[in-house]
């Protein structure tokens, strides 16, 4: 490191100002699952920034799938379930529950809308 | 064998593959209740077939010879909606359908929901019990099956395999290994670990060539996964049978006929015999199609499969039978049937 760096890098450390940004918490986005609905059933993100999904069922084991999104969990009752994705592109992407759940199960879905 | 013509050719020295469509011929067959039209492959042995025959004997331990099967699917007994309110009109003229066919069939195969499932107390074991008096009338009583999602999804297939046995199992039948293969019964569409190390143990025996034929519900390969269409461990399943150079994989499911080959394996979907999903690549909205009382049987069917050798090469034919109502149809037909008539 040149000297000039160097004390460019102790200034910054004197300050307490970095040029990197400091990592933000993603955002949290609570989902209730329940024979045969998601509770919201439209979640909107944007491209590129993570959010936390707190999953719930409030009866039996669900699923969620969403190929786009990378996202592939069980949702057992009686537990949060806690997922973090990152969209990486934009466009509206539907979700299933791929746990067999009943005679509803495959109109069970939820729409994630990425701008 | 037939599930790859490439294969074939390439073990007798051809240079290019052989159409498939060269071995078909269109034959029509009528029944009691209609006209049945299939297209079947001609069975035939020469010298140079049953050398063939010798051979993969000889590393199968038990000579090829020529055979038909039956698939049926997705019969969902109990079901009851506007899709189809015949019920299980279509399964039991199905089953009239096969009981008419000139050369009776070895075995029958039936892949997955043979019933539709019930939260009723005791109901899923009557639909169970149901199903195996509407198959029974079936004069083949080598009827084999594996369970779907609306069988044993809810309970992890415990009254399934308290009904009809093991939910995955392997038999041979005529120099053909036959392996069901259960995909449902954990409430995902996965096979799962050990019945994958079940299954590469199962198959450790046998040669390359040896003919095999996988039954299960759902595809084992991303068919649409936004539909449900998939398995998501399919992949390990396809590459435990990938060194093997015949593979057939028969399911259910997706309600409707679908042919993929992907390497040596070849993936056929049959229709069912209770209504029929649309084609995915023309909508996004999977509803069934509606029920057209001029044609109740519309869309649904079973498949006949016929293995022959023909030269050097083994054959499957594969026969997409249609179940017409014949003069049934029509509204005043489908009262008839819903009153029960027994002539049908």
């Amino acid at each position: 490191m040149t000297p000039s760096k160097l004390a460019f890098a102790l200034l910054c450390l004197g300050s307490g100002w970095f040029p990197i940004r400091a990592q933000e918490s993603p955002r949290v986005i609570p989902i209730t699952a329940k024979r045969f609905e998601y509770r919201p059933n439209e979640v909107h993100l944007k491209k590129g920034q993570p959010v936390t999904l707190v999953l719930k069922s409030e009866d039996v084991t669900h699923g969620l799938l969403c190929r786009a999104l990378k996202l592939d969990t069980d949702i057992p009752p009686g537990q949060e379930t806690q997922v973090t994705v990152t969209p990486g592109q934009a466009g509206t992407f539907t979700a299933i529950c791929n746990h067999f759940c009943g005679s509803g199960h495959g109109n069970m879905k939820l729409k994630f809308i990425v701008e | 064998m037939y599930s790859s013509l490439k294969a074939i050719t390439e073990e007798v020295g051809m240079e290019k593959p052989l159409d498939r469509r060269s071995f078909l011929k269109i034959t029509g067959t009528t029944l009691g209740a209609g006209a049945l039209y299939q297209v079947g492959a001609a069975v035939g042995l020469d010298p140079q077939g049953l050398a063939l025959v010798d051979r993969l004997g000889r590393q199968n331990g038990e000579r090829v010879t020529p055979f038909s099967f039956v698939q049926l699917s997705d019969t969902h007994v109990g079901f009851e909606g506007p899709p189809n309110p015949l019920g299980t009109k279509a399964f039991e003229q199905a089953v009239a359908a096969v009981n008419a066919l000139p050369i009776q069939p070895d075995l029958i195969l039936v892949t997955g929901d043979l019933t539709h499932d019930s939260e009723k107390e005791g109901e899923s074991l009557t639909r169970m019990r149901r199903f195996q008096e509407i198959a029974g009338r079936l004069r083949v009583k080598n009827v084999k099956v594996v369970p779907g999602e609306h069988d044993a999804g809810l309970d992890g297939g415990q009254l399934y395999r308290t009904v009809f046995g093991p939910s995955h199992y392997a038999f041979d039948h005529r120099g053909v290994h036959f392996v069901a293969l259960d995909n449902v019964s954990q409430g995902k569409p996965v096979v799962g670990p050990e019945q994958i190390d079940w299954l590469r143990k199962d198959l450790a025996r046998f040669g390359d060539n040896t003919p095999i034929v996988v039954f299960t519900h759902r595809p084992l390969f991303d068919l649409k996964p936004e539909w449900e269409w998939y398995t998501g461990d399919g992949d390990e399943v396809m590459n435990i049978l990938a060194p093997y150079r015949n593979v057939t994989v028969l399911y259910g499911h997706i309600h409707r006929s679908h042919e993929f080959q992907n390497g040596h394996a070849r993936h056929l979907a049959a229709r069912s015999l209770i209504f029929a999903f649309p084609d995915p690549a023309l909508t996004e909205d999977k509803k069934p199609l509606p029920f057209v009382p001029s044609a109740p049987f519309q869309n649904l069917g079973i498949r006949r499969l016929d293995l022959s050798i023909q030269g050097t090469r083994p054959i499957l034919g594969v026969s997409e039978v249609e179940l017409s109502s014949g003069e049934f149809a029509g509204t005043v037909g489908i009262q008839q049937i819903l009153k029960g008539d027994e002539s049908l």
